[in-house]
C-alpha cells in the first residue's frame, strides 16, 4: 500500500512534531509513508473566507501531488474535511459555473482516498491499541470539523482508551467549538476570544493534565488560550500521544 | 445598525447577558436534543421536510396562484406586497377602512421585518402586540433578540419593572405591588391583554404555514393569545412570507411534528390555529392574506443561498450556536438574528450595508446548526457562499434584475493577502524559503501581532517557530530513517510555567 502523508501547511510550519509523531507512529504499525513534497495547503482558509477562487489551484495541486497513492493520511480533521466534503462541492461549481470538468475529475480519484489519521488507523489498518504509553490524565476536545465534518465519532475515543497508563476523562460539552474558526477568530475576535476561554475552562474543570484534540489549528487557539489565562494545562496533538512508547515517551 | 463584530463586543463584555443567554440557550437546546432522541424517525422527516420545501420553492408560482384562488373561494381577499412599503400601505388602508385606530397582533416576524408598528403608528393606528414576550419587548421600547423567546434577553426584575411602569400608558396598568413573581407576572399581563382583545377589532396576524390546496393558514404559538387574537377581532389581516405556502394539508404533518420538537422541545404544540377564509358564525368576518415578497424571490434566484427559504424559525441553530450564546441576539441587528439570520438578512436586505456586509462572518463555521436544522438548511455553505460574495463580488438578483456586484469595500487588505498566499502555496520553495526565514528569525518574533492579528494576540499567546519546518527535517533525516542529530523542533507545545512531562 503507497501511502502518503498530507501534513498539512500549519503542522509543516509551526508543529513539526506532529508530523514526526505520526511518521513514527506509522512506521511502527509497518506502513512505509511518503511526504511527497510539492505540497502545500489544502486552501481551506481561502475557500473558507469566500475565495474559493484562490482554492481552486490549491485543490489542482493537492490532486497532482497525491494522484497514485493508495491512501492518503492527514493529522488534522479541518483540512480532511476540506478535502472529503469541500473539494467535491468545489468542482461541481465550477463545472455549474460552466468551466468545465478539469477540477471534478482531478479531484474525483483523490478525494476518497484522504483520511485523518484516526480514521486511518482505525477504518483502514484496523486498529484500535497502537501499543502507545502515556502515563498522563488526558481529556478529548472533538473539533468540529473532526466531528461534524468526517464524523469521526468514536474512533479518536477508542484509540485513547487502549493507550497504556493514559486516564481519559470527559470534556464538558466537549463538542461545543472552542471558537477558532480560521480568520473568525480575527474578524470576531472578542467572540472568539469568549468561545476559546469557556472551552479553556471546561478543560480546566477536569483536572486533566492534557488537552488533546485531532487539529492543530483548534490546539493553537486552545493552547494559546491556555497559556495567556496561566492555565496548568497543555494541548498535545493526539498523534503525539499514540506515538509515544515506554522505550520512547512523548517528553 | 454597527458591524456585527462591534455590536457583539458589548454583548461579551456583559457578564449578565451572557450568563442569562448561557442558561436560556442551553436548557432549551438539551431539552430538544431529548425531544428529538425520542423519534427514532427523525432522519426521515428532516428529509421530507426538505423535500415539500425544495419542491414548493420550485413551483412557487404554482402553489401561490393555487392559495389565491382557494383563499379567495373561502371568502378572503388576496393582496400582493412586492416590498415593505407596498405592505404597510396595504395594510394601513385596510385598517382606516374599518375606522379604527387601534390592532391587535399575534406574534409575527413577518411584520417586524417590514415594520409595521411604526408605519402604522405613523398613520396613527396603535398596534398592540399580545404574544406574552412580543408585549415585553413593546413595552420596554426594545427589540426582539430571539426568535422564540424574543425577551430572551430580559430577567424577571426587568420585567416587572417595565409592566409597573409602562403597562398604564398602553391600557391596563398593573396591579399595585406587582412582584417578579412568573406567576403574578403573567397574570398582570393576563388581564393587561385581555382588555385589549374584548375591544379590538381588527386583528393583525403572520402564519406558520398555508395550505395551497385549501387556503388554509396556520399559527403555531403556546399562549393561547394567539387564538384570541385570531378568533375575536371581526376583521383579521395576516400578513405572511410567500415561502410559508406548502402544497397540501398532509405535508402539514411533517411539521406540526418537527417545529415543536426543535424549537419548544415539545411533542406537540399547545395552540395549533387553523383558519380558513372566513364564515358566518365563527371568528373573524373579513379576513385578508397579504403576500410578502421583501427580497424573497431574489433569494430564491440563489442556487446555493436559497435553502435558507426553507426555515421554519424554530430557533434550534440559535439555541445551538456558540457564537449566538455569546453575541446576543440584538448583535445580528436584523429581526431574524442567530445564523438563520446571518444566512436571511444579507438575502432579503441585501449586503450594503455595513451590518448586512459583516453577518456571514458571524460565525466559525462549527456546524452545529446544520447539525439540527429540522429542514436541512446547510448553514455553513451559505455563510460561505455569501462571504465570497462580499470578499469577491458576483452575479446577484435584486428586485427581479441580474446584477454583478463588485467585491465589498474594506477587503483589500485581506483579498491581497489571500492571493499572496495561493501564490506561495502553489510554489512549494517559495513556502519552504518562507518558513526557514520564519526559523531563523524565531528568536525576534514579537509577542504580540500588529495590525488585523493584534485581534489574535491580545487574548491568546502565539505558538513559538520551531526551530526548522517539518520538510527540512524529512529531507535531512531522508524522512525519519537517518539520526536526528541534536537538532531539536523543541519547545512548541510548551506554555507558560508549565513543564512538558507535566510533572
Amino acid at each position: 500500500m503507497r501511502v502518503a502523508l498530507f501534513l498539512t501547511c500549519v503542522n509543516d510550519t509551526l508543529y513539526p512534531d506532529t508530523g514526526r509523531a505520526v511518521v513514527r507512529l506509522l512506521s511502527r504499525l509497518g506502513v512505509d509513508v511518503d511526504f511527497p513534497a510539492g505540497q502545500t495547503c489544502c486552501g481551506q482558509a481561502h475557500y473558507n473566507t469566500g475565495y474559493r477562487h484562490e482554492a481552486e489551484p490549491l485543490a489542482l495541486r493537492y490532486a497532482e501531488v497525491f494522484a497514485g497513492y493508495d491512501a492518503i493520511v492527514t493529522p488534522s480533521g479541518s483540512c480532511g474535511a476540506m478535502v472529503r466534503e469541500l473539494y467535491p462541492r468545489m468542482g461541481e461549481r465550477a463545472r455549474a459555473e460552466g468551466r468545465g470538468d478539469t477540477l471534478a475529475r482531478s479531484l474525483a480519484p483523490v478525494v476518497p482516498k484522504t483520511y485523518e489519521l484516526t480514521e486511518f488507523l482505525v477504518d483502514v489498518l484496523g486498529v484500535t491499541d497502537v501499543g502507545a504509553y502515556y502515563p498522563h490524565k488526558v481529556t478529548y476536545h472533538p473539533t468540529c470539523h473532526g466531528l461534524r465534518g468526517l464524523g469521526l465519532g468514536g474512533r479518536p475515543y477508542q484509540l485513547l482508551q487502549a493507550v497504556k497508563g493514559l486516564d481519559l476523562v470527559e470534556l464538558p460539552g466537549a463538542e461545543e467549538c472552542c471558537g477558532f474558526g480560521g480568520t473568525f477568530a480575527v474578524k470576531n475576535s472578542d467572540v472568539s476570544a469568549a468561545m476559546g476561554s469557556d472551552k479553556v475552562r471546561s478543560a480546566e474543570s477536569t483536572g486533566a493534565e492534557v488537552l488533546c484534540a485531532a487539529d492543530n489549528s483548534c490546539l493553537m487557539h486552545i493552547g494559546g488560550t491556555m497559556s495567556r489565562l496561566k492555565v496548568g494545562m497543555r494541548p498535545v496533538h493526539i498523534a503525539e500521544i499514540l506515538a509515544s512508547t515506554e522505550k520512547e515517551p512523548l517528553l | 445598525m454597527p458591524a456585527f463584530p462591534k455590536a457583539a463586543h458589548d454583548a461579551v463584555n456583559n457578564p449578565t447577558l451572557r450568563g442569562n443567554l448561557r442558561h436560556a440557550t442551553h436548557t432549551i437546546r438539551d431539552k430538544r436534543a431529548a425531544a428529538v432522541a425520542e423519534l427514532d424517525d427523525w432522519a426521515q422527516l428532516r428529509e421530507a421536510g426538505k423535500q415539500i420545501k425544495d419542491h414548493t420553492l420550485r413551483h412557487l408560482d404554482r402553489y401561490l396562484v393555487q392559495l389565491e384562488e382557494s383563499v379567495t373561494a373561502a371568502g378572503g381577499t388576496v393582496h400582493w406586497a412586492a416590498d415593505a412599503d407596498e405592505a404597510n400601505r396595504i395594510v394601513a388602508d385596510l385598517v382606516k377602512a374599518t375606522g379604527e385606530t387601534e390592532v391587535v397582533k399575534v406574534k409575527s416576524m413577518a411584520t417586524q421585518e417590514i415594520g409595521l408598528n411604526e408605519a402604522l403608528e405613523a398613520e396613527g393606528i396603535a398596534a398592540y402586540e399580545t404574544d406574552l414576550a412580543e408585549l415585553i419587548v413593546q413595552l420596554g421600547k426594545d427589540r426582539p433578540s430571539h426568535i422564540l423567546v424574543p425577551a430572551i434577553h430580559r430577567n424577571r426584575g426587568e420585567i416587572r419593572d417595565i409592566f409597573a411602569r409602562e403597562m398604564s400608558e398602553w391600557g391596563r396598568a398593573a396591579p399595585v405591588g406587582l412582584t417578579d413573581n412568573p406567576a403574578d407576572l403573567a397574570d398582570a399581563a393576563r388581564l393587561h391583554l385581555r382588555d385589549k382583545f374584548l375591544r379590538a377589532k381588527v386583528g393583525v396576524s403572520g402564519a406558520n404555514f398555508m395550505v395551497a390546496e385549501t387556503g388554509t393558514l396556520v399559527v403555531v404559538e403556546s399562549e393561547g393569545n394567539g387564538r384570541m387574537c385570531l378568533t375575536l377581532p371581526e376583521t383579521l389581516i395576516s400578513v405572511v412570507g410567500i415561502e410559508k405556502v406548502v402544497p397540501t394539508w398532509r405535508d402539514l404533518e411533517v411539521f406540526l411534528q418537527t417545529l415543536p420538537r426543535s424549537s419548544t422541545a415539545e411533542r406537540m404544540n399547545p395552540y395549533t390555529s387553523m383558519w380558513t377564509g372566513t364564515s358566518e358564525d365563527d371568528g373573524p368576518s373579513d379576513f385578508h392574506l397579504v403576500l410578502l415578497d421583501n427580497g424573497r424571490t431574489d433569494t430564491l434566484a440563489d442556487e446555493v443561498g436559497r435553502q435558507a427559504l426553507r426555515c421554519i424559525r424554530c430557533s434550534a441553530c440559535l439555541n445551538v450556536c456558540p457564537v449566538y450564546e455569546r453575541a446576543g441576539g440584538h448583535a445580528y441587528g436584523s429581526v431574524y438574528p442567530g445564523p438563520i439570520g446571518a444566512i436571511l438578512s444579507p438575502q432579503l436586505r441585501g449586503t450594503q450595508s455595513e451590518v448586512d456586509a459583516s453577518l456571514p462572518y458571524a460565525s466559525s463555521l462549527c456546524g452545529a446548526c446544520y447539525d439540527v436544522c429540522p429542514v436541512a438548511i446547510d448553514i455553513p455553505e451559505v455563510l460561505v457562499h455569501l462571504r465570497e460574495r462580499i470578499a469577491q463580488g458576483g452575479p446577484v438578483t435584486r428586485e427581479g434584475n441580474k446584477a454583478v456586484l463588485k467585491p465589498a469595500k474594506g477587503h483589500a487588505a485581506e483579498r491581497a493577502a489571500m492571493r499572496a498566499a495561493r501564490w506561495a502555496f502553489g510554489r512549494p520553495g517559495a513556502l519552504r524559503a518562507g518558513q526557514r526565514l520564519a526559523s531563523r528569525t524565531r528568536k525576534l518574533h514579537p509577542r504580540t501581532l500588529p495590525g488585523p492579528g493584534k485581534a489574535w494576540s491580545a487574548t491568546r499567546d502565539l505558538p513559538p517557530v520551531p526551530a526548522e519546518p517539518f520538510r527540512d527535517w524529512w529531507q535531512r533525516t531522508d524522512g525519519g530513517k537517518k539520526s536526528d542529530g541534536d537538532k531539536k523542533t523543541d519547545g512548541v507545545r510548551k506554555t507558560d510555567g508549565v513543564t512538558k512531562d507535566g510533572k
